[in-house]
C-alpha cells in the first residue's frame, strides 16, 4: 500500500510535511511502517481542497487533511479498510461523497500529459520516474538520430508553452543548422506571470522529465551544455531539481557518454533575481551572463547568437515536459489531440473567484465554459461571472460572450487576449475592470526594464490615465487617449513585454466600455471597488443607534447618540468598510 | 543611492572576497555572487558592492545597475521578521490590497520600509504560487493563507 501526500508549495504551506510525519508515526505505532509507504509527491492540482492525501491501490482521495487526521486515516482506512467519509470530496451538486478522483468534476475533463507524473511519483527518487517509462525517450532518440527526432517534433505540432507559441520543432531545426564549437540548451523557468504556477509545479513534481527533454534537445541540436534559469523565489523547485540532476549524473544519464551513445551532456542552474522581463529570451540570456536583464533586438535570434554569443535554444518548462512523451508515443498520437493549429494539451493555473482553484491540464480546444464551470466548479459564493483574464499582464479580459470559444493560441489572440503562460484568473461582479486594468499597468510600469521609451514612458502615462479615471477625474478624451497611446506602445516597443502590455487596457475598453463611461460621466464605480468614488451612508430609518459602527471606526468618523441614528462624516471617512461589517442591521450602504 | 553608511569589518571584506573567488572572480557570475552575498549579509549596501566590483574587475556602476534592476536584491536591511504580501493577480482579486493596507496601518510603515525597532519589514512580492490559499502573506519562510484584514493582528501577535 502507498499513501501519497501532496508536497507542492501550496499544500506544504498547509502543513503537509507534518502530515507525512504524523502518518509515519501512526503507522509505526501500529507496526505497519514496512507495509505502507508514505511518499511526498508533487502537486495534485486540486489546490482548493489541499492538503491532499491519496491512498493506493484503492485510489482514495482525501481532501483538506490536517496532521490531526492522520491517526483516524491509519486506524480506520489502513487497519480496518473503512474509508474516512468526512475527509472525502463532496460533490457540490448531489452532496454525495466521491472517493476516486477520476469521478470528480475537477478531474473528469482533464488530460494530463505535461503533468503526467505530478502527484504520482516521488520527485526525489529517480527510480520512480524510470518506472514510469522515464529516460526511455532519450534512448529512442539515440537510436533514431537527431534529424529524425527533430522531424518528429515538427510533425507533432508542439508550440512553445511559455506564451509565444512558436513551433518547437522549427526552433530546434534552426538551432541545429547553425554551426559552432559550443551550443547551449536553456530552460526558461523564470515564471514571472503573477497567478501562474505550472512551471513550478512541474519542477517540484516531475523534475526528471525536464532533464530528459533538455538532454534530447541537446542531442538534436548538437549542444553539450544545458542551463536552467530558475526563479530564486522557488526554493523547493530548486532543491528538487538539484537532487534530480545529481541522481541523473549518478545513473550516467547526465555527463559523459550517456547510455553508451558517445554523446556528452550536463547541466547547471542559474538563478533569476526577480525581473518579469527576463521571461523574454534575449533578456533572459543577458541575465544569465550576469548583466541587467534587458532585451535586445531580434535578429540575431538566440538560435544564431545566444548565450555568450553561441547558438542557444530556449524553451519553457512545460514545453520540455511534453517532449519525452511525444518521442515515446509518436508525433501522430500527439497531433491527434487538440485543435487544428494548436496541438496537445495546455496547463492552466485556475485562480481568483472560482470554486476549484488549482492546476489543470486540458486538451487545446476545450472551451472556457468547460474550464470555468465544469472543472472550476463555477463562481465562488454563487456570484455572477464577469470576466476571465488569460495571459497575465500581456493578456486580456474575456467575457460571457467568449465563454464558448475553444481555447487555443489563435482563438485567444483573435479575442484580444493571449495564451501567455497559462494563468487564468476568474473575476466576478464585484471586480471593477478599470481597476483590474490599472492593477496590470502598475505591474508593467514596475517591471518595464526601461530600455525603450514607448514601454518605459508610455505605460507610465497609461497608468496615470487609469488612476485619474478610478479617482473620478477622468474625461471622455482620456478614454480616446488610452486607446491611441495603447496602439502606439504596441506598435513601437522593443520586446514582447511592451508589445503586449496595453492588452489589459484595450480588452477592457472593448468589453467593458460602459464601466469606463460610468467612471467618467457619472463618477461612479459600478462594482463598488474604486474608493474615491464611494460614499458610506447610514440609513437613518434602519439605524437603531447601537453604536457598534462608531466604536469600530478606526478614524472616529461616525457620530451619534445612543439609540439615535448615526451619521458618517465623509470628510474624515477612509472608506475602510469596518462599519459595514459590524452593522447588524444593514443600515450602512455604499453609494 | 541609500544613505546608510556601513563600516565593513575585515572579516566581512574577506568573506566577500571568498564568495567572489568561489566563482573564479568571473564577471559573468555577478548575479550568483550577489545572491550568495545577500544570503550571507542580508542586504547589499554600497560598501559591499564596491568590494564585489573590485574583485570581479568591473565598474561599481555596473554592480549597482544589476542590484537595482532585480527586485530580489535589496540595499536596505530587512527586518528581523520580513513580511511579504503577495500581490499577484489571484491574491489581488481576493483582497490582498486590504490586507496590505492593514499591515501598513498597524506597523505605520510603507512598502519597502522597516519598522524603527528593526523588527518587521514590509514588502510585496509577485506570486508565491500558492494561489489556492489566496490572499497569501509570508513572514520569513512561513506562509499564511486566506488572510483577512482582521487576521493581520493575530499574525503579528505571533512574533511579539
Amino acid at each position: 500500500m502507498h499513501m501519497l501526500v501532496c508536497g507542492g508549495t501550496g499544500c506544504r504551506a498547509s502543513a503537509s510535511d507534518a502530515i507525512v510525519e504524523t502518518l509515519k508515526s501512526e503507522l509505526a505505532a501500529k507496526g505497519m511502517e514496512n507495509e505502507v509507504q508514505v511518499i511526498m509527491t508533487g502537486c495534485f492540482g486540486f489546490c482548493e481542497k489541499g492538503p491532499i492525501v491519496k491512498v493506493l491501490p484503492d485510489n482514495t482521495f482525501y481532501t483538506q487533511v490536517t496532521p490531526a487526521d492522520s491517526a483516524e486515516i491509519v486506524a480506520e482506512h489502513i487497519v480496518k479498510g473503512r474509508k474516512v467519509n468526512r475527509l472525502l470530496y463532496t460533490d457540490p451538486e448531489n452532496k454525495q461523497h466521491i472517493s476516486d478522483s477520476k469521478h470528480m468534476g475537477f478531474y473528469k475533463k482533464q488530460l494530463r500529459i505535461a503533468l503526467r507524473n505530478c502527484g504520482v511519483i516521488n520527485p526525489e527518487n529517480i527510480d520512480e520516474y524510470i518506472a514510469r517509462d522515464g529516460y526511455q525517450a532519450i534512448g529512442k532518440v539515440f537510436e533514431m538520430g537527431a534529424q529524425a527526432a527533430i522531424e518528429q517534433m515538427k510533425k507533432s505540432g508542439l508550440r512553445g508553452r511559455g506564451g509565444g507559441g512558436f513551433p518547437t520543432g522549427l526552433k530546434w531545426e534552426i538551432a541545429s543548422k547553425n554551426h559552432a564549437d559550443q551550443k547551449y540548451v536553456v530552460c526558461n523557468a523564470d515564471e514571472g506571470d503573477p497567478g501562474a504556477f505550472m512551471d513550478r509545479s512541474i519542477l517540484e513534481g516531475d523534475p526528471h522529465s525536464v532533464i530528459e527533454a533538455m538532454t534530447i534537445n541537446g542531442f538534436c541540436i548538437g549542444a553539450t551544455k544545458g542551463l536552467v534559469y530558475i526563479r530564486a523565489e522557488y526554493p523547493l523547485a530548486i532543491k528538487r531539481l538539484q537532487i534530480a540532476i545529481d541522481q541523473a549524473r549518478e545513473y550516467g544519464l547526465l555527463g559523459k557518454d550517456i547510455l553508451g551513445s558517445g554523446f556528452d551532456f550536463d547541466m547547471e542552474l542559474r538563478y533569476g533575481a526577480g525581473a518579469f522581463v527576463c521571461g523574454e529570451e534575449t533578456a533572459l540570456i543577458h541575465s544569465m551572463e550576469g548583466e541587467r536583464g534587458e532585451p535586445t533586438v531580434k535578429p540575431p535570434f538566440p538560435a544564431e547568437s545566444g548565450y555568450l554569443g553561441k547558438p542557444t535554444n530556449v524553451n519553457n518548462v512545460e514545453t520540455f515536459a511534453n517532449i519525452p512523451v511525444i518521442i515515446l508515443k509518436g508525433a501522430e498520437w500527439f497531433s491527434a489531440i487538440g485543435s487544428e493549429k494548436s496541438k496537445g494539451t495546455k496547463v492552466f493555473a485556475l485562480a481568483g473567484k472560482i470554486n476549484n482553484v488549482g492546476l489543470i491540464e486540458v486538451p487545446m480546444g476545450t472551451t472556457l465554459r468547460e474550464v470555468i464551470y465544469e472543472i472550476g466548479g463555477g463562481i465562488k459564493n454563487g456570484k455572477k461571472f464577469k470576466a476571465v483574464q488569460t495571459g497575465g499582464p500581456s493578456g486580456g479580459c474575456l467575457t460571457e460572450k467568449h465563454l464558448d470559444t475553444p481555447i487555443d493560441y489563435d482563438n485567444l489572440l483573435a479575442a484580444g487576449s493571449m495564451m501567455g503562460s497559462g494563468g487564468m484568473i476568474v473575476m466576478d461582479e464585484d471586480d471593477c475592470m478599470v481597476s483590474v486594468a490599472k492593477f496590470y499597468l502598475d505591474f508593467t510600469v514596475e517591471e518595464s526594464c526601461g530600455k525603450c521609451s514607448p514601454c518605459r514612458i508610455g505605460n507610465k502615462r497609461l497608468f496615470e490615465l487609469l488612476e485619474r479615471i478610478t479617482k473620478g477625474e477622468g474625461t471622455m478624451e482620456d478614454l480616446d487617449r488610452l486607446r491611441n497611446l495603447s496602439e502606439v506602445i504596441k506598435d513601437s516597443s522593443l520586446c514582447g513585454l511592451g508589445q503586449t502590455s496595453p492588452n489589459p487596457v484595450l480588452s477592457t475598453l472593448d468589453n467593458f466600455y460602459d464601466e469606463y463611461i460610468a467612471h467618467v460621466t457619472e463618477r461612479k464605480c459600478p462594482a463598488g471597488q474604486c474608493k474615491s468614488l464611494m460614499q458610506y451612508v447610514v440609513d437613518q430609518e434602519a439605524c437603531v443607534g447601537c453604536t457598534a459602527c462608531a466604536r469600530n471606526c478606526p478614524v472616529n468618523a461616525i457620530a451619534g447618540d445612543r439609540k439615535k441614528p448615526h451619521v458618517i462624516d465623509t470628510s474624515i471617512c477612509i472608506k475602510c468598510g469596518a462599519c459595514i461589517e459590524k452593522c447588524k442591521f444593514n443600515a450602512i450602504s455604499i453609494q | 543611492m541609500s544613505h546608510i553608511k556601513v563600516e565593513l569589518k575585515k572579516e566581512d571584506v574577506a568573506k566577500i572576497k571568498e564568495i567572489c573567488k568561489a566563482f573564479n572572480n568571473n564577471p559573468g557570475e555577478l548575479i550568483n555572487v550577489l545572491h550568495k552575498a545577500q544570503s550571507y549579509f542580508g542586504y547589499l549596501p554600497a560598501e559591499i558592492q564596491e568590494v564585489v566590483a573590485q574583485e570581479l574587475n568591473i565598474p561599481v556602476a555596473k554592480v549597482y545597475g544589476v542590484v537595482t534592476f532585480y527586485s530580489f536584491f535589496t540595499m536596505i536591511p530587512k527586518g528581523q521578521h520580513p513580511i511579504s504580501i503577495c500581490t499577484g493577480t489571484a491574491c489581488y482579486v481576493r483582497g490582498a490590497e486590504k490586507v496590505l493596507d492593514e499591515f501598513k496601518r498597524i506597523l505605520s510603515v510603507s512598502v519597502g520600509e522597516t519598522t524603527p525597532d528593526g523588527k518587521f519589514s514590509l514588502s510585496c512580492l509577485r506570486c508565491v504560487g500558492a494561489c489556492g490559499l489566496a490572499p497569501v502573506v509570508m513572514v520569513g519562510e512561513k506562509v499564511y493563507g486566506r488572510v483577512s484584514p482582521d487576521g493581520v493582528k493575530d499574525i503579528l501577535k505571533e512574533y511579539e
